[in-house]
């Protein structure tokens, strides 16, 4: 497989300035719609008086909670973690009690959108204002604020009997830390904490919805999933799924965090009650304020090794911060904190837990970057400690092929190795540095999955095809599955058109994320093109008046097979589709799996930084991503998750972070203000590809997307401490902070 | 309040429209003019998904009241292709895949056609200060200034 060809039909129109994302789609008769949000962190609500908003020229609608149904509380299977409806539909819009600063309270539609928001100053809210807590230890203290009077921390013995802000305790145990400990040579243990980052995409949520007089939903909007958003919308607005169509819009950015409803529940209510279609946007300060991020941290590690570099034991305890709900990826950073290792003696100990902050969202490898931060900066201590090269330290230690895993599962064909000796061998591991330099290494791990994904491959009777999936193209996958589709028919990428689906017109894929779609919605892609290649042979024998498996497919085109002396021609696929209509009837084939089997990624990163020991500025140098991606299809599209994960790492580490003031509101919701690297920050990033396939797939392929933001965290301090000398165990590491430490 | 009638010229083609005094041109031209390809990321000059020329001028076009750019020549993404013809910076884009959601495309490309215009022989540094108010969360920049130097390669051999 090649690289896609120049200028190919599909995404050419993102270039031109044509593509249509969220806020690119206008309907006739259509209003906007506004959201009123709490300036509280924390308060009752006592009252809401929409009389004169209603009352304003041009008004259509306003809706509060009251035009919501009250959901039970209850945890079910849906998006990227199991969910809460009632969570999502008190974050979508508040009902009793505002939890945060942003949190929406009531929304207006009307004929503009000046219109709109002179409405919502005239919304009367009595609000009964409540002591508020923002960091995650006040949090978790006994005499915090709490936030849910109903909040009982699940996963403790015996059931506690007063409510709390940790809404969940969760242990993995593997072997017996304490006695081995006990036969450790070098204990080293340190503390960390990592702030909460917004996911960043350019794009803010955008939406359109418009309900017909029968009721008859329809839904634009830019979101990993436009299953996800069907799903949601209907169980918030208690709608069946088949009065609900979602079209996904073209989406500029989510990186996890656009796998949940913020506005559509909104719109819809909102188009509900006016009768005309109804337009969402959300202005930046509302993005920062009222979505994702992703949960910040306080972590505790403890590794235990003998004087070779061995790990024998090692624990983790972290606790995050979910925001306003529970929800926060404290079990994936349990599970994935030490699943570069083989530990024979481990244990996490997670806590999920709520404060008033927006409710956190998933953000690439939930949970991960931040402890793979606390375990790999320790390993950099510990390599230091040892006087052993760090590459070699986690050679020394690496899972492998049928390593037991803390979380559970023993380790299917990886290359994490492959990883590390590729790290070794790469120029910038060798390249000389010079004063207030220094390189830091990390390493990182992602699960990657599959689940349910759906495909169908329509041939044209001009020999073109459509592939048709249902998963929003975040980073290139509308390639992927171009290429795979053309490999199996054999046909040229050109030739292919790749398609996304609304939910009405392809069966269900669950939504784009978990490094999922170009592995599972690519798995469905390639049998439903083995389906076409089928039919196609079983016209070709038709044609030539012999059994199907006479026929074989090669290269796009039906021969006899072997051993057949006759003076059949050959058969194009063009030439077949042309005589469809003769031999059959349309020529299509379709693929619904629920798809196992996802290989789990590793990658390593290399990192250079100098400081300026008089400001404390950290400049990147060089860095270089080093990941098994299984089999790269679009190689291209390949490297630049790679480098775009390790850019948001790099901001993570060195500059991304939520200010509050003393009121729990928060001070820097733009992004002249939240930092995120720009292109004078960033050195090029190299990408190296280790290809060891993954066997659970017909091309090799693993997701990629995730695992390059797991490492650059530690990447990036290891290398901040090497270069000078201090080590800073709390992100992010500014100026200010490292100038701080450096005069310490 | 009445509006403002403003006479303009949009990718060489006379344009005229009404805008209120608040209105910035980001605003008409995605919600009057239906130029949808400038996209707002953030509204207040920092992302540069906005990007477009006036009189030449690399500009934030949320941060130009719509009422300014009266008797001016604007250029947008919507501009660049000459017909079906894409400009060497779209096509070495996407034949470099110098873009994943592609909603920083259009004003990336605007500012680096400014910028080769300038300069048509700018190194890396001069390429990634330029394109500094350019946000792009997805690529981490490397495949973006890659492409402006192939393009710029493209255009000098033209
Ligand atoms: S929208 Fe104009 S700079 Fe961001
Ligand atoms: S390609 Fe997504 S922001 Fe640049």
């Amino acid at each position: 497989m090649g690289r896609y060809p120049a200028g190919s039909p599909g995404w050419r129109d993102k270039v031109t300035g044509q593509a249509n994302y969220g806020a690119d789609f206008s309907l006739p008769g259509m209003i906007t719609g506004r959201v009123l949000r709490s300036p509280h962190a924390h308060a009752r609500i006592v009252s809401i008086d929409t009389t004169e908003a209603g009352k304003l020229a041009g008004v259509r609608a306003v809706v509060t909670a009251a035009d919501f149904p009250d959901l039970p509380s209850e945890v079910v299977a849906g998006g990227e973690s199991p969910v809460n409806y009632r969570y999502i539909s008190c974050n979508a819009i508040a009902r009793d009690k505002v939890l945060y600063e942003g949190h929406a309270v009531a929304a207006v539609a009307a004929i503009s959108a000046g219109v709109a928001e002179q409405a919502l100053k005239l919304i009367r809210v009595e609000y009964e204002v409540l002591p508020h807590v923002i960091d995650v230890r006040d949090a978790m203290r006994d005499d915090a604020p709490l936030l849910h009077d109903n909040l009982y921390t699940e996963g403790v013995d015996p059931k506690p009997t007063k409510p709390s802000n940790i809404a969940k305790r969760t242990e993995f145990l593997l072997g017996d830390p304490a006695a081995g400990f006990a036969e450790s040579e070098i204990i080293l243990e340190r503390s960390y904490t990592t702030q909460p980052v917004h996911q960043g995409y350019i794009e803010p949520h955008a939406c359109v919805a418009s309900v017909a007089a029968d009721g008859m939903t329809t839904v634009w909007s830019s979101s990993q999933g436009q299953f996800m958003v069907r799903e949601f919308c209907a169980k918030l607005l208690k709608i069946a799924d088949s009065d609900i169509r979602v079209l996904p819009a073209e989406i500029g950015g989510g990186f996890g965090g656009k796998t949940t409803v913020y506005l559509e529940p909104l719109a819809i209510a909102l188009s509900r009650k006016s009768g005309r279609p109804v337009k969402m946007v959300m202005s930046r300060e509302e993005v920062f304020k009222a979505s994702g991020p992703t949960s910040g941290g306080v972590l505790q590690v403890k590794l235990g090794a003998r004087r070779d570099g061995t790990l024998v034991a090692a624990e983790c305890e972290l606790a995050y911060q979910a925001g306003a709900f529970p929800g926060s990826p404290a079990i994936p950073g349990c599970m994935t904190a030490f699943a570069c290792y083989d530990i024979p003696n481990a244990r996490t100990v997670g806590y999920d837990v709520v404060s008033n902050r927006p409710k956190c969202a998933a953000y690439r490898a939930p949970g991960a970057p931040m402890a793979a931060f606390a375990v790999e900066s320790a390993l950099d201590e510990l390599a230091l400690e040892l006087g052993m090269d760090p590459v070699e330290l986690r050679l020394k230690n690496a899972a492998k092929e049928g390593t037991r895993a803390l979380y559970g599962p023993k380790m299917p064909v990886i290359g994490f190795v492959e990883t590390l000796e590729a790290a070794r061998a790469h120029a910038h591991y060798n390249t000389p540095l010079k004063a207030n330099q220094g390189r830091g290494i990390a390493s990182g791990f992602w699960f990657n999955i599959g689940g349910q994904s759906s495909a169908a491959v329509h041939i044209n009777e001009d020999g073109t095809a459509e592939v048709v999936t249902g998963n929003p193209d975040i980073g290139g996958s509308r390639a992927s599955m171009a290429i795979m589709a053309a490999e199996v028919l054999g046909i040229d990428y050109a030739k292919v058109k790749p398609l996304i689906g609304d939910t009405a017109s392809v069966g269900y894929c669950f939504l784009t994320g978990g490094s999922r779609v170009t592995f599972a919605t690519g798995k469905a892609v390639v049998e439903a093109a083995n389906d076409v290649v089928q039919q196609l042979r079983a016209r070709a024998a038709k044609i030539w008046k012999c059994e199907v498996d006479e026929v074989i497919w090669k290269d796009g085109v039906a021969h006899p097979a072997q051993g057949q002396t006759d003076t059949r021609t050959q058969l194009s696929l063009a030439e077949i589709a042309a005589s469809a209509a003769r031999t059959g009837g349309p020529i299509s084939g379709k693929a619904s799996l629920n798809v196992g089997g996802a290989g789990p990624g590793f990658g390593t990163h290399l990192c250079d930084v100098e400081v300026d020991p008089e400001t404390g500025r950290v400049t990147v140098l060089r860095y270089t991503v080093i990941q098994d991606v299984g089999r790269a299809i679009h190689p291209g599209y390949v490297e630049g998750q790679m480098q775009g994960g390790a850019a948001q790492g790099i901001g993570w580490a060195l500059n991304e972070e939520y200010v509050y003031d003393d009121q729990g509101r928060l001070q820097n919701s733009g992004f002249l203000d939240y930092r995120m690297p720009v292109a004078s920050d960033l050195p090029m990033i190299d990408a190296v590809l280790v290809e060891v396939p993954n066997p659970a797939h017909p091309f090799g392929v693993r997701g990629v997307g995730e695992v390059p933001i797991v490492p650059p965290l530690a990447a990036v301090a290891n290398a901040v401490a090497r270069a000078s000398g201090v080590r800073v165990n709390d992100l992010p590491i500014s100026p200010p902070r490292l100038l701080a430490a450096l005069m310490k | 309040m009445s509006k403002h009638h403003i006479s303009t010229t949009i990718n060489g083609e006379p344009v005229e429209f009404l805008c209120d005094t608040a209105q910035t041109l980001l605003d008409v031209l995605r919600d009057e003019l239906g130029l949808t390809g400038s996209k707002e990321g953030c509204g207040s000059g920092d992302c540069g998904a906005c990007s477009v020329l006036v009189e030449g001028r690399l500009v934030c076009a949320c941060l130009v009241l719509a009422a300014e750019v009266d008797r001016c020549a604007v250029e947008t993404i919507e501009g660049v292709a000459q017909g079906n013809a894409l400009h060497p910076l779209q096509q070495v884009f996407l034949n470099e895949a110098a873009l994943q959601c592609g909603i920083c495309t259009p004003g990336i490309i605007v500012a680096a056609k400014a910028l080769l215009e300038k300069n048509p022989d700018p190194d890396e540094e001069e390429i990634r200060f330029w394109l500094a108010g350019n946000l792009c969360r997805c690529t981490g920049y490397d495949k973006i200034v890659r492409a402006v130097q192939q393009a710029a390669l493209v255009m000098r051999s033209a």
